[in-house]
């Protein structure tokens, strides 16, 4: 393969962007130039995922700088999953945003389209204050995609948002001036194991790794994601739910198996605290009200799931935290893009201002019932496969405590899809709607405010994410094995050396 | 000693500015704090060495170290944007500030 590609993974989306800025085309050629470029990294990373499968490694030295000096760009199994699985995201959210024509707003292409820039590059990059820099990248259009379109408050969601990233991303830098001051590099490379061995490396590690935990919405610095992504608009949350938070999650598990080379005397807080993010989590959720907020509490449940495949640093934890990650990102983006259709057409997503959905819109109670069960963890969903392993990783690792935790969380989890689905999708419509539609007798005048149907274009991006976690739940080897793959070249981080050492 | 010093006052002010009601004040403290993460990096590369690293005209030994600055110039940069971008977030939509409200 030809590695000096591999930035184009970063580049292309930015120049895209670029041009889209400057020439704003209308019509068809804006919605081909916003999708086209995703469009070609899924296949691109699909053909990484194959180059990758026996968990070969490749690395380009950008600007062909030497070994050790350059920033390199690497791929490994992990990486090129995580790009494949963002690839998919930011095609199908795109797609939605299309739907909704939230693609005509001026500059909203191009801002998604750095948006997926800057992600593949934190994905790519082995260099840490590069990873600072494409996280910059991956923020700064959001902050813009936030303010520019979402309900009301959202100006006041953009203010937090705005605030507690830079915030982090100060922390962040001061995390790589410690890194820097004590090691004398900043290349991952280079730092491999050299937390385990030097305490002060250990700590400037630590303040990133606070960072990147607050960016993942660890408990207890989770309140920002509560406050802030329901308030956007739906399109804008599920590429938020499934980018943002994912890449501070790769970067936790990164590094942790590169600088800190997996050492155990840490793991304990991480089995704490992400035990803590799943129970709290979940109980956030009990108490709200409209589908969104539920769902965006879920998420930071689900972020402890997650990363708890790092604080086991087993063999089957490290490969059923990965497995989880690519399932939670896919079912999180069908939950909040189907919820998003109903809100887009019915104007809420408040509980109690819905309701009989089911009914008149059978697809899309299927697409989200298959979501909602596999976010549970239900069978034959990819989400019963992703909780299985944990809980196998972590009885295996005798972690007790932990294993009763996620199964209770789960069905709490359940209980609270339930409610979305009770609320929204089963019983009648509110009497609101009633006041306004008279009874069949009327006639004529029912026909005008009839509820409105919800429109293909808006079910099938959900409508494919749900049948992704299908497939990955019924074919679970395939993912499974990528995944093992993926977790061996963490826990044997030699051929990453290698390939960005030469 | 010094730097570190200035640093820790830096820090301090920062987190106090932060913690006040108002966006303009928040955005302050951030910008405190931000330049507090920059010296910290400066001091990184370490700070008694400050010829200039041209090899040929300087000894290696006292040349300064260019990585951290060139990482300081990249943070400035992104920290200014952004800043700016607070600046018309505060500007723009209601007053947050809760001190009248009752």
């Amino acid at each position: 393969m030809n590695t000096a590609l591999l930035p184009m993974f970063a580049g292309v989306p930015l120049a895209v962007a670029g041009l889209l800025a400057v020439i704003t085309p209308r019509g068809w050629l804006r919605t081909a130039l916003f999708l086209g470029p995703s469009a070609l990294g899924l296949a691109a990373s699909s053909y990484l995922l194959w180059l990758t499968r026996d968990g070969e490694v490749y690395s380009h030295n950008v600007a062909l700088w030497a070994d050790g000096i350059s920033i390199p760009f690497v791929v490994d199994t992990f990486s090129a999953l995580m790009l494949w699985t963002t690839a998919l995201l930011v095609l199908v959210c795109s797609g939605f945003a299309v739907a909704v024509r939230d693609h005509m707003q001026p500059f909203f292409p191009a801002l998604v389209l750095v948006l997926y820039a800057g992600v593949s590059g934190a994905l790519l990059t082995g260099d840490l204050f590069n990873l600072f820099v494409f996280i910059e990248v991956m923020l700064l259009p959001s902050y813009g995609l936030l303010a520019m379109l979402g309900a009301l408050g959202r100006l006041r969601a953009g203010r937090i948002y705005v605030t507690v990233n830079l915030l982090t991303s100060t922390i962040f830098l001061a995390g790589v001036a410690l890194v820097y001051g004590a090691a004398g590099t900043v290349h991952i490379g280079e730092l491999a194991g050299q937390a385990s061995e030097s305490p002060m490396v250990a700590v400037g590690m630590g303040v990133i790794i606070l960072a990147l935990s607050i960016k993942a919405a660890v408990v207890p610095v989770h309140g920002w994601l509560a406050r802030t992504y329901p308030r956007a608009s739906p399109a804008v949350t599920a590429l938020f739910s499934g980018l943002h938070t994912k890449v501070a999650i790769y970067a936790i598990y990164r590094l942790y198996a590169m600088v800190f080379d997996g050492d155990s005397t840490y793991l304990w807080i991480g089995i704490v605290a992400f035990c803590a993010t799943m129970l709290i989590g979940v109980m956030g959720a009990v108490g709200e009200d409209t589908t969104r907020s539920i769902l965006v509490f879920h998420m930071i449940s689900q972020i402890g799931y997650i990363l708890l495949g790092v604080a086991l640093f087993t063999e089957i934890g490290l490969m059923a935290g990965i497995f989880y990650l690519i399932h939670h990102m896919i079912v999180k983006a069908s939950l909040f893009l189907s919820t998003g259709a109903i809100e887009h057409t019915h104007g809420t997503g408040a509980l109690d201002r819905l309701g009989g959905i089911a009914k008149r819109e059978p697809l899309l109670g299927l697409v989200f019932m298959g979501a909602a069960l596999s976010l549970a963890g239900l069978p034959p969903f990819s989400g019963f496969v992703a909780k299985l392993t944990l809980v196998i990783g972590a009885v295996d690792a005798q972690q007790w405590a932990a294993a009763i935790i996620m199964i209770v969380v789960s069905l709490i989890t359940l209980m609270s899809m339930l409610k979305i689905w009770g609320g929204v999708f089963w019983g009648k419509a509110p009497d609101t709607d009633a006041v306004h539609e008279p009874s069949d007798e009327s006639g004529s005048v029912a026909t005008a405010v009839a509820p409105p149907k919800i429109r293909a274009g808006l079910l099938l991006p959900g409508l494919i994410l749900t049948a992704t976690t299908l497939c990955i739940g019924l074919g679970a080897q395939v993912l499974l094995s990528l995944s093992a793959e993926a977790a061996q070249g963490l826990l044997d981080t030699s051929a990453y050396i290698e390939a960005v050492l030469g | 000693m010094t730097l570190a010093v200035t640093i820790a006052i830096m820090v301090a002010g920062g987190v106090y500015l932060m913690l006040q009601r108002g966006m303009v004040r928040i955005v302050l403290g951030l910008l405190l704090v931000g330049h507090a993460a920059n010296l910290l990096l400066m001091s990184a590369g370490g700070i008694f060495r400050r010829d200039q690293p041209l090899l040929g005209i300087n000894p290696p030994d006292w040349a300064a170290d260019p990585l951290p600055q060139a990482f300081v110039l990249t943070a400035i940069v992104i920290a200014f944007s952004i800043v700016i971008y607070m600046l018309t977030l505060a500007a723009s939509g209601s007053d947050d500030d809760t001190e009248d409200a009752s």
